[in-house]
């Protein structure tokens, strides 16, 4: 509490901050802020600029042989690869519930963990699963096509 | 003689010294001597940088095996037995994908004492996990963590977060099969947050979930990044946090007057004046004097410590007993059973049933109706109203007698009905009649992240809580009878998730049920 020159003050009114004590709070502010920083630069360093994982982008060549509406499992890819008459379709196989792998049927897909059903198209059709199963970009080049994992496109589209 | 002659005190004192060094290395490591007075008992405790965690003397009450059954020191001896077993894995295990698994098969096969001091390790570490449940529990039902230590609980709430996370992170190490697929679950559950944000078309924006899934693991799937990772959490980061909060943990029990006993404590103990054990006055070489102001009430002059005892040996030979029972269970249990070592990691081909290690199935079985809902929703409110309750409930009566409080051992007993047929109703209208998303296929997932199993039993404890509140008047009743039903809800859906869950989380009454492969 200020007073003005020649102002008594009351004794009930609260001390002035001292000189010692504002100089001391602002040390301790300025450490606080300067460690609060540092840390900012700390908490940044966990979170990896580049991912180690191998590229999402895989080339596939479908067997001649492939019945209708039966699953291919590229090796070491959680994708199936379908083909009909309508065209060659890719859809993921990773659990949009935990990320197990889950396994093509001949009624779709279900998941090993917590028991999500999928139907062929990949709409959840039971268990925790929150969202259908995505269609993956595919693409065709002299026979053989290339799958992008991170790519995904509208259900039902075929090339 | 001639040269001995020309100084022989001197090379004669060197001698007299070498022998008598041990001695006096001992008395200058233990100025007191033995503790065999009261007086060197208490330079015993108080001159020993350890010891004196303890006060010097200690209340009758907090040493009667029923007042704390020795479950912080159990958990203590566990964390021990893990620190010490752990470092002797550290020789030989190797924190690289695949390496990583071939080391523990060396641990395993080739290692001399190996299987013998993992297997230690492994029990340690449940035994640890159990014990300090069990703690948690008698802390809130003794009403021990009312004031003055409201702070302690908030401490003992952080060590068990931490202690679950050791054990988690734990559990990604051997590289096998059980060990990917669990830490899979785990780091998607940290994702799940997007099962929100997903629905409300925002995650391209914000995307919470998978910012935890990327730090959790270093990368965009298990892979050596993780591991590092986990490796890194679980034999530095948290044992330094562990071992820094229980310093504080024990620290402030003998700040906040020992264990928590109720008024009449020293009546309870014994009316016997031949009881009343006198303190001090063996030996007396010394006084005393009020050396500092100290915050509290004033110990009533005239009455004195008396329902005290020494802290060594009483207290000491005690917790001694706590860690030879600890040490002894351990053992039995690693002679008995192997821990597990499954197939390698195969990111391919799940597990199945991938199951998380058991304290963590009653969360599995949530989690397998919302991974949201059950896996961060649901825990953070649990987490969040045990930091709160020693900041709300605010009354005194039955502060440090078992089931203290309004309600009493009546309520306890109801609430533990209540959360019993509860959980195993609502598990078995689930199993037998499925929820939400078999009624209607198009149902929207925000309805089911809020309307599913695990939320609709939240909502029966809780307004089962609200009533004992009003009935009884007391905060402190409700605090018990939703930590009772929480407390029963855990086990009966880690019972569930262990034992009658087979393949594709299906429900099976026994394992020998499963369908082949």
């Amino acid at each position: 509490m200020t007073t003005k020159p020649g102002e008594k003050r009351s004794r009930f009114d609260p001390d002035p901050m001292p000189r010692r004590d504002f100089l001391g709070l602002s040390a301790l502010g300025a450490a606080a802020a300067a460690l609060l920083f540092s840390m900012f630069g700390m908490l940044r360093l966990p979170k990896a600029a580049v991912l180690t994982s191998p590229s999402k982008k895989f080339n596939v060549s479908l067997p001649d042989t492939l019945p209708e509406g039966e699953a291919f499992v590229p090796e070491g890819r959680s994708v199936a690869v379908f083909k009909d008459t309508a065209g060659v379709f890719a859809i993921s196989t990773t659990c949009t519930h935990l990320g197990c792998v889950v396994k093509p049927t001949t009624q779709g897909f279900e998941c090993p963990c917590h028991g999500s059903r999928f139907a062929k198209d990949g709409v959840v059709t039971k268990g925790p699963a929150p969202k259908a199963l995505p269609w993956l970009k595919i693409t065709e080049s002299g026979g053989t096509y290339q799958v992008d994992e991170e790519d995904q496109v509208a259900p039902g589209t075929k090339i | 003689m001639s040269s001995e002659a020309a100084n022989p005190s001197a090379l004669r004192g060197i001698w007299d010294n070498l022998k008598s060094t041990p001695k006096r290395m001992y008395g200058s490591a233990f100025r007191s001597g033995s503790p065999k007075t009261d007086r060197t008992r208490s330079s015993f405790v108080f001159g020993n940088v350890f010891l004196h965690l303890h006060s010097v003397r200690t209340h009758i009450w907090s040493l009667k095996w029923s007042t704390t059954m020795g479950l912080g020191i159990m958990t203590t001896a566990a964390f021990f037995i893990t620190l010490v077993t752990g470092i002797l894995l550290m020789f030989y295990y190797k924190p690289y994908p695949d390496v990583a698994y071939q080391s523990m098969k060396d641990i395993h096969f080739v290692v001399p004492t190996g299987r013998f001091i993992r297997n230690i390790h492994r029990w340690a570490a449940n035994l640890m996990v159990v014990a300090v449940i069990l703690h948690m529990a008698r802390t809130f039902f003794t009403a021990s963590y009312r004031k003055p230590r409201e702070f302690n609980w908030l401490v003992g709430w952080g060590l068990l977060v931490t202690t679950l996370a050791l054990s988690f992170t734990g559990y990604l190490l051997p590289w096998d099969q059980l060990a990917y697929w669990a830490i899979t679950i785990g780091a998607n559950i940290a994702q799940s947050p997007r099962e929100i944000t997903d629905a409300l078309g925002m995650t391209q924006y914000l995307d919470i979930g998978g910012l935890q899934r990327m730090i959790l693991l270093g990368s965009d799937e298990v892979g050596a990044e993780a591991l590092i990772r986990f490796y890194l959490l679980h034999v530095m980061l948290l044992p330094i946090v562990l071992l820094l909060l229980m310093a504080v943990h024990f620290w402030r029990i003998r700040k906040d007057g020992g264990i928590a006993r109720p008024d009449d404590a020293d009546e309870l103990v014994s009316t016997d004046p031949k009881e009343n054990y006198p303190v001090f006055t063996d030996d007396p070489q010394k006084t005393y004097q009020l050396a500092a102001v100290v915050k509290g009430t004033t110990p009533a002059v005239g009455n004195g410590p008396e329902r005290t005892l020494p802290s060594m040996p009483h207290l000491f030979y005690a917790e001694l007993g706590v860690l030879m029972l600890t040490t002894l269970i351990c053992l039995a249990l690693a002679l008995i059973s192997d821990a597990p070592l499954k197939e390698i990691a195969n990111p391919m081909i799940p597990e199945n049933p991938a199951k998380a290690p058991w304290y963590f199935l009653g969360l599995q079985e949530i989690v397998s109706f919302s991974a949201f809902t059950g896996g961060i929703g649901i825990p953070a409110l649990c987490w969040l109203g045990l930091g709160l309750i020693p900041f709300l409930d605010r009354e005194r009566s039955g502060s440090g007698k078992w089931f203290g409080g309004p309600g009493g051992w009546t309520l306890f007993k109801w609430s533990l009905l209540v959360g019993f047929g509860a959980s195993v109703g609502i598990e078995a209208f689930a199993i037998h009649f499925g929820w939400l998303r078999e009624w209607f296929p198009s149902i929207p997932q925000l309805a089911i992240t809020f309307i599913n199993p695990g939320t609709v039993l939240t909502l029966i404890y809780a307004l089962f809580s609200v009533w004992t509140v009003r009935r009884y008047n007391s905060t402190r009743a409700g605090a018990v009878a939703l930590f009772t039903c929480f407390l029963c809800g855990f086990v009966v859906l880690t019972v569930v998730g262990t034992y009658f869950r087979g393949p594709n989380w299906e429900f099976y009454w026994s394992p020998s049920d499963w369908p082949g492969h």
